[in-house]
């Protein structure tokens, strides 16, 4: 079929955000060369670096195992036993991601204040990303189909057997997916490792911005960081396996098959309260606390202003991404083929940019080439589009998955033009799922730290930053009531993933 | 409602010509059949006809006015042309009214009436008009689809194979719902289907449709009893094909010499003759004697799978019995052929 003249407007839309998403690569990588390749391997091979890459590969090597056996655990006794109070459990599960890492680190150690170094950075980032493996676990259990269980089942294999020889290798895929998330995340930490003091390539960049920019340097760390997000991507692709997670929905469901606990229901839930309590009893009990000791609701009287700006840049940065999202989104879903395939993937690639390369890359750019652009809202919101475009992707996707072109042109040969099918077939099908996308969007921009304190301009205030910057000065109680609203404002997130699974029967 | 007539329609993906050469005229008020396997472009000559696919050459009038041309193209939303598919696509986000008034102009709308008799054409009780479409069955989606397509009094309804996502009984009368609704509405329409029975009982015309080409367009009857070719016979039902040679208006072959129909060629052909034409008679009483190998039981009759000394059909041979008529493999029979049979030319084909 001739590619439209409207296809390709949108086709050369696509391959410009697509380029845009991998802009940071191709600032960062040549930067920290400009000095040099002798003067570039001199910097690297010093005994600080090796500090950092030991202290990253400690984390990732406590922190993933930790997550992916919690995360996994929780999901299989929500899930797939006849654990009581499952949709409590579900949901409390879920919760801690309405508290953003970088809050929980502070509870932590406002309440345990020698918790520094390694295990209180190992311990709270686990604790505040279990979800990740938790989230795509429970929702693929919930909707594998038990077939394969029951057929070993009648060939002879235990309960227990059973589960380990065809219901764990199918999990993989979400494992694997969930681990990868957990590890970009560890890479990208910043809040959560300054605040326990224990340095990474991340909390190393933003020192080295810190004290002054300096493109080289600061260019080279990010360097071997985006080298370790590739080593991770590339990782979780040999981890996956070949096949591809079960075919999901569609037909009608069998009743899982629900294991008894029998005497394990005690230790069960015993187990999940402790995760309940330690990723999310803890940090909302230590806000409150500080906020009910009311020395910081007297002293944050711009709390209402601030709110506000950042609920603003939140919704920017959604509507940012969600049409930079759309081209390669609708593409996609209308000619699935190579090329359009892979600049859905690049777009992906934003997300494992770590918030610090990105905020980064894009200082880079405007110090250097676009002066204008430094310090601006725009530039704020572009480095926002970039980072979770991929919310937006995945939300848009299922949504135009929900309009397949059948019935776009059932309403054309109904006689609806092309405004007429976009407004009265394509709007009201796609839009809860835009704003699905939009809601994810804000929620991730609304509680980023490290992206913004690099590029928001002098007198733009957020949550995270009013919040970042009490808690640095140690003055716990003044960053409670910042904290509050971010948990507050979050909630809607939680809610929201937790239909979305329970959608998905 | 309006003739529909294509020239020459070629038309593909890419480099991959899927349509090479189409004519077909449908008479005004009349339905055709397209009857091809998948993969034959049946539906890809629909999406010519709708508007969602330029053909590379030819030409498609409807209605005496030419849609689609060398320097003439007018999109899907004025051609009024209705497009039932598959799945009905009806729009999951509106009630089954909304759905039916979806092609009619704003302030036509509202017509209420207007959807109650759509409604009771296509057979369908008027409280469905405030449901949504997944509380429909199958069956039920089929008819509000072709409500709706009919809504705006298209000149020509197209449906894309849409009874074939529904069970066996649901299908049967879905599909006398639609054709007494399409008759009633005297609706011209093509229907695509790669189920030799729907066609046959549907259509006023059947086109056989392979790689990209019509075989042979015919009425019902006139296809089933004169197939152009052995394959066309074969893949419109059973048959039994024998080696013979014809002379004059007679074919020897080794169910004796029977009266031919249509073109004879002379020397070596291909017997067709239809498991109808195989009459069973006690022992003794028909041209041969045959011994019953099995019986195909369908309910309403049966295929008798028969052995004749002396007879090498290369697809066996059958004889079409009413379904009371019980009979046990080693069962001694006679047979008599009954009627004119068609010969082909020989070696077009050796199976089918």
């Amino acid at each position: 079929m001739p590619a439209s003249f409207s296809s390709r407007v949108v086709g050369l839309a696509a391959l410009l955000v697509a380029a845009l998403s991998i802009l940071p690569l191709f600032i960062i990588v040549p930067g920290a060369f400009s000095a040099g390749f002798e003067e570039a391997m001199a910097y690297l091979f010093r005994p600080r670096i090796g500090r950092l890459l030991s202290h990253t590969g400690q984390l990732m090597l406590v922190t993933v195992p930790a997550t992916i056996v919690i995360g996994t655990l929780a999901a299989w006794l929500v899930e797939r036993t006849n654990l009581p109070g499952a949709g409590i459990w579900r949901t409390l599960l879920l919760a801690p991601l309405a508290v953003p890492a970088f809050v929980s680190a502070y509870a932590w150690i406002s309440l345990a204040p020698g918790l520094t170094g390694f295990g209180g950075a190992a311990l709270v980032t686990t604790l505040a990303y279990y979800p990740f493996v938790y989230l795509p676990v429970a929702a693929l259990l919930r909707t594998l189909d038990p077939g394969d269980e029951e057929a070993a089942r009648s060939l002879g294999l235990s309960p227990a057997a059973a589960v380990v020889r065809t219901v764990l290798p199918r999990l993989r895929p979400a494992i694997s997916g969930g681990a990868l998330l957990v590890a970009l995340h560890l890479l990208a930490e910043y809040g959560v490792l300054e605040m326990m003091q224990f340095q990474t390539f991340t909390t190393a960049i933003m020192q080295q911005y810190a004290v002054g920019f300096s493109d080289t340097a600061g260019s080279l760390l990010a360097s071997v960081l985006l080298l370790l997000c590739l080593l991770a991507l590339v990782l979780e692709m040999l981890a996956r396996g070949r096949r591809r997670v079960a075919r999901i929905g569609s037909g009608a469901q069998a009743r899982p098959i629900r294991a008894r606990l029998g005497h394990w229901t005690v230790p069960s839930m015993l187990f999940l309260a402790v995760v309940v309590a330690l990723s999310l009893a803890v940090p909302i009990a230590t806000v409150g606390g500080w906020l009910l000791r009311g020395e910081g609701l007297a002293d944050s009287p711009d709390l209402l202003r601030v709110t506000a700006s950042t609920i603003g840049l939140a919704l920017l940065g959604a509507l940012a991404a969600t049409v930079a999202a759309f081209p390669a989104a609708w593409l996609l879903d209308r000619h699935p083929r190579g090329l359009t395939v892979l600049l859905e993937r690049v777009t992906y690639l934003g997300s494992a940019l770590p918030g610090v390369a990105v905020g980064l890359a894009f200082v880079t750019l405007a110090v250097r080439w676009a002066q204008p652009l430094y310090q601006t809202v725009g530039l704020l919101v572009i480095a926002y589009a970039v980072l979770f475009m991929p919310r937006a992707m995945v939300s848009l996707r299922a949504g135009l998955a929900a309009a397949p072109p059948e019935l776009t042109e059932a309403s054309r040969s109904l006689g609806q033009g092309g405004v007429a099918t976009l407004t009265r077939v394509l709007l009201p099908l796609i839009s809860p799922s835009v704003l699905t996308g939009l809601v994810l969007v804000a929620l991730a921009v609304g509680t980023e730290l490290t992206a913004t304190l690099l590029l928001a301009p002098t007198g733009t205030d957020t949550l995270a930053l009013a919040f970042w910057r009490h808690a640095s000065e140690l003055d716990y109680g003044a960053a409670a009531p910042y904290a509050a609203m971010m948990i507050a404002l979050s909630v809607p997130l939680t809610l929201l993933l937790r239909r979305q699974i329970l959608e998905e029967r | 409602m309006s003739e529909v007539r294509l020239r020459g329609v070629t038309a593909g993906y890419g480099k991959e010509t899927i349509l090479k050469g189409i004519d077909l005229t449908v008479p005004a008020g009349s339905i055709t059949a397209v009857l091809g396997m998948s993969g034959s472009g049946k539906t890809t000559l629909l999406k010519i006809i709708a508007g969602f696919l330029r053909p590379t050459s030819g030409t498609v009038e409807i209605g005496g006015r030419m849609v689609a041309g060398p320097r003439t193209w007018v999109p899907p939303e004025r051609r009024g042309v209705g497009y039932v598919r598959q799945e009905g696509a009806l729009f999951p986000h509106l009630s089954v009214e909304a759905n039916i008034t979806f092609g009619l102009p704003w302030p036509r709308r509202r017509h209420h009436d207007r959807v109650l008799r759509l409604l009771d054409l296509v057979g369908l009780p008027a409280e469905v008009a405030g449901r949504r479409p997944d509380q429909l069955s199958g069956g039920q989606q089929q008819r509000v689809a072709l409500a709706r397509a009919l809504a705006p009094r298209p000149q020509l309804v197209l449906l894309d194979e849409p009874f074939s996502s529904l069970d066996a009984g649901l299908r049967s009368t879905t599909r006398k719902a639609i054709a007494r609704a399409l008759r009633a509405a005297g609706a011209t329409a093509i229907l695509v289907t790669h189920d030799q029975g729907e066609a046959l009982s549907f259509a006023d015309e059947v086109a056989i449709m392979g790689a990209g080409e019509f075989r042979q367009v015919d009425r019902p009857p006139t296809l089933y009893r004169e197939p152009v070719d052995a394959e066309v016979a074969t893949f419109l039902g059973d048959a039994i094909l024998l080696p013979g040679t014809c002379r004059d208006e007679l074919v020897d072959c080794a169910l004796g010499s029977l009266p031919v129909s249509g073109p004879t060629a002379a020397g070596e052909v291909d017997v067709m003759i239809r498991p109808e034409q195989v009459l069973l008679t006690p022992v003794g009483e028909g041209q041969f004697d045959a011994t019953v190998i099995a019986q195909e039981y369908f309910g309403h009759d049966s295929l008798v799978e028969l052995d004749v000394a002396g007879v090498d059909a290369p697809r066996g041979l059958r004889a079409r019995v009413v379904g009371t008529r019980v009979l046990d493999p080693g069962d001694r029979v006679g047979i008599t052929v009954l009627g004119p049979v068609r010969t082909y030319v020989r070696g077009r084909l050796r199976t089918g």
